[in-house]
């Protein structure tokens, strides 16, 4: 890559942190320079005007619209510049791509939960393995957080009410803070962790060192017996509900003629806000789960529906 | 002074509490915003000194967070918003322009006493137990989590919206309506186009503040969702609609500061002001702009990645104008003749720190820098920059410029001098190791952080006593020089504009005269004697 060839060149510790360390570079450099220009132009003109010095000030100008025009247009076509760059960036680090590994991040006042698939679950830290993109799921319990990473450069906040995904992939084994950028109130300040990046032989050690009382999926399943989601959505059920095998990631037609892709945010949604969006053919029956059902709950029982994508209805 | 003026007309508390002349109403204005702007000034230092250490030793986190949101609210709400517009606006807008008063002198009167039931209002808030929201009052947690006094707050900060709305419309019909014979809208000094432009924000957001917060009344009181996605609602509609108005209302906060520069740079520079129209027509497209960048505040909540970009290249594009004005600052000071008077100093210094904390902004609206700093200390920096580097700078100035008119007193020039060179050294020290510590991370709003932060800490803490001492200053010199100062003449700084013309003190309806005015703002011979706009 052509980057390898600027001086000073650090590659970062995440594919898009160099990234960013390269456009702050090249923010800082452009200020330099104009914050240069102007402090000089200041300190000559009050130096060489300063009243009571003898120097030549014979027609001055009063205005110049070529001057006007040059000086919009170069802090124009600067900015566009800057622009350009800093968009086509964090369009990069926003972009979730890999489905490989599951973190889920719930958030709330004042701590980070973060579960692993497996369902090791830890406080205030989140264990990965290097070198291998990590897809993060994330919810808030309560107010909105924000989940920062500084050796990263990366940031996302967890509203309520919503999942956000989030990628992060670290490069070199060690521990990086975690904070939560967000005011959350009385503890917000100690609402921090630290990410632990592994070699990945060790993180493989780690998660069966962890021994998890049961996959998040397995703990998802008894919950949907639990609550008597079974009793409507299993097989041989009296009620007529939609199967829910198979439908993960799958369009579902939708009872006004559109669909939607069966994700993690629709599946949330269609148990909190079950008549928001009516499945094509069915009658609008099922209760909401609001309030009966916390964020953690939640999370399994998606994880339950998603572990039955494989299965056919 | 063997002439009547406008602070000898009357001695009665009567004639002041009912006054309707603008300038005792600024001067009724200018004593509350002194109370107000040392009360804030006081929870930063706390903030300060608890900072100094990277344990919580001075205050709990309650206190910490109630400190914060204080200093916030009241600084925000209770002394920028109304710094200039209310106390130098209101004395100096029927003075520049040859009228006799602002277009409704009973209304102005009014907004004072709506400005200070709201400030009453939010005082009682802080003092019955505080806000612990920040001052943006974010949703849900100013609505259904936090145990503080947001509603009273909320109700203080509310009031005073209507205050901020009846001044600008004030400003608005006085600049149309009672300009003097001859004074055409390009004859206008560059505070009022400033001003005006201010005036046209303060008119159209304001009322979405108070919508806004009357939504968190509902949702508190009555459980009616609209923010909460428990009961329904949306977080994010709350950040749509706060910063809709808190955006603009920054350029509420630098505007009227860069019209006070003007004057500034071109009184003590002996020149005209460097392409007037250009300068003029910015702050109106500032005004215009400041409406459609609110989103930038959210580049990683979670709205959609187009609408980041759409409001990235708006926040850009914003950028344009206060560049122009810069440039023009410093075009004007080419071949002129340059005085550096206290106020000149607080002038140069505004163009300095301004242009820092512009620059800043640029890398905040930069979307990939902005996921790494936004809610880090950059972003402090950055706002303190424009809002006390700028704005406070350019009051200072301002207030020092005009203080023999409003006075008819002058202050000790050495004093004067002395307290802006420290100002602006206190202030960078405060603020500029904020930068670095926002670039490496340090989130904002914490009360204890990591022990690697703590050298900047120290820094900043070092440079807020010696900020803290420089602001108390003024209060010693101006003060005495308001009852002990040398009279002073009605023109002491060889400017052209009208307010200059009439005595100072001045009279209590301003001119003996009804003034014509007969030419161009900023005029100087090539004697570098300036040529009053009626002469």
């Amino acid at each position: 890559m052509w980057r390898q060839w600027i001086p000073l060149w650090q590659p970062g510790l995440s594919p898009h942190s160099g990234d960013v360390d390269l456009l702050f570079a090249g923010l800082l450099i452009a200020s330099a320079l104009v914050l240069g220009l102007l402090f000089f132009l200041l300190t000559l003109f009050c130096v060489r005007y300063r009243a009571g010095n003898q120097t030549n000030r014979d027609d001055h100008v009063a205005k110049g619209w070529h001057w006007e025009v040059g000086w919009t247009t170069a802090s124009f076509v600067c900015f566009l510049g800057l622009f350009v760059w800093g968009a086509s960036v964090y369009f990069q680090i926003y972009q979730t791509t890999s489905d490989e590994h599951d973190v889920f991040v719930v958030a709330k006042q004042w701590m980070w939960k973060t579960q692993h698939p497996g369902g090791q679950s830890e406080i205030n830290a989140l264990h990965i393995p290097v070198k291998r993109p990590v897809r993060l799921v994330m919810a808030s319990q309560d107010v909105i957080h924000s989940f920062f990473v500084p050796a990263l450069r990366l940031k996302h906040d967890v509203v309520p009410g919503r999942y956000q995904d989030l990628e992060i992939e670290v490069d070199k084994p060690g521990h990086y803070h975690l904070f939560c950028a967000e005011y959350c109130g009385t503890d917000h300040s100690g609402m921090i962790g630290e990410i632990v990046a592994m070699e990945s032989a060790d993180f493989s050690k780690w998660l069966t060192q962890q021994a998890p009382s049961s996959p998040l999926a397995d703990e998802g399943g008894m919950l949907f017996r639990e609550l008597g989601c079974s009793g409507c959505h299993g097989n041989g059920s009296k009620v007529r509900a939609p199967p829910l095998e198979g439908v993960y990631g799958k369009p579902v037609p939708l009872s006004d003629g559109t669909s939607v892709i069966a994700d993690d945010k629709y599946i949330r949604d269609s148990i909190l806000l079950p008549r928001s969006q009516i499945v094509a053919s069915y009658e609008p029956l099922m209760p909401s789960f609001e309030g009966k059902v916390s964020e953690d709950q939640l999370l399994r029982l998606v994880i339950y529906i998603k572990s039955l994508a494989g299965h056919s209805p | 002074m063997s002439e009547m003026n406008y602070l000898t007309a009357d001695y009665t508390l009567k004639s002041w509490f009912l006054t309707t002349d603008h300038k005792r109403i600024a001067i009724l204005y200018f004593a509350s915003l002194i109370f107000f702007f040392f009360i804030g000034g006081a929870a930063a230092t706390a903030i300060r000194i608890e900072l100094a250490t990277p344990q919580a030793d001075l205050v709990s986190s309650d206190i910490y967070n109630r400190l914060f949101t204080m200093h916030g609210i009241i600084m925000v709400w209770f002394f920028l918003i109304p710094s200039i517009p209310n106390t130098l606006g209101n004395f100096i807008v029927p003075l520049m322009i040859g009228a006799r008063d602002l277009a409704f002198p009973r209304l102005n009167l009014l907004s004072w006493y709506i400005f200070m039931l709201g400030g009453c209002t939010t005082l009682f808030a802080i003092f019955a137990g505080g806000i612990d929201t920040g001052w943006t009052f974010y949703t849900p947690f100013s609505t259904l989590y936090s145990n503080s006094y947001v509603i009273v707050a909320a109700a203080g900060v509310f009031i005073a919206g209507f205050s901020s709305i009846l001044t600008g419309l004030n400003f608005i019909v006085t600049i149309h309506r009672l300009r003097a014979p001859g004074l055409t809208w390009y004859r206008l000094p560059l505070f009022l186009w400033s001003l005006y432009a201010t005036s046209v924000i303060l008119v159209l957001a304001t009322p979405v503040l108070a919508i806004t917060l009357l939504l968190i009344a509902t949702e508190r009181f009555f459980g009616v969702g609209i923010f909460d996605p428990r009961i329904g609602g949306d977080p994010l509609l709350f950040q749509h609609l706060f910063w809709f108005y808190s955006h603009p209302a920054v350029y509420i906060m630098i505007l009227p500061g860069m019209g006070v520069v003007n004057e500034l740079i071109s009184c003590y520079s002996r020149k005209q002001v460097f392409g007037y129209k250009f300068v003029a027509w910015a702050s109106l497209a500032i005004a215009a702009v400041g409406f459609l960048v609110w989103g930038h505040h959210m580049f990683v909540s979670g709205q959609s990645l187009v609408a980041s970009l759409v409001f990235s290249f708006m926040s850009f594009i914003v950028a344009v104008p206060s560049a122009i004005k810069v440039f023009n600052w410093t075009a004007t000071l080419h071949k002129g003749s340059i005085h550096f008077d206290a106020p000149m100093l607080y002038a140069l210094a505004f163009i300095g720190l301004f242009t820092i904390g512009g620059l800043t902004g640029l890398f905040l609206a930069c979307l990939a820098f902005d996921v790494h700093a936004t809610d880090t200390y950059f972003v402090v920096a950055h706002f303190h920059y424009i809002m006390v580097g700028g704005m406070v700078t350019a009051y200072f100035g301002g207030l020092h410029y005009w203080w023999p008119k409003i006075t008819g007193r002058l202050y000790s020039e050495y004093w004067a001098r002395t307290a802006a060179v420290l100002i602006f050294f206190g202030f960078n020290l405060t603020f500029f190791p904020q930068f670095i510590l926002g670039a490496e991370g340090m989130p904002r709003r914490y009360h204890v952080y990591p022990p690697e932060f703590q050298l900047w800490n120290v820094l900043s803490s070092g440079g807020a006593v010696i900020l803290a001492v420089a602001y108390l200053m003024p209060l010693f010199y101006l003060g005495y020089s308001a009852f002990f100062g040398r009279r002073a003449p009605a023109n002491p700084w060889n400017a052209p504009g009208l307010e200059w013309q009439t005595s100072s003190p001045p009279p209590g309806f301003n001119f003996t005269t009804q003034p014509v005015v007969t030419r161009a703002p900023y005029q100087y011979n090539r004697d570098f004697q300036a040529e009053p706009q009626n002469a």
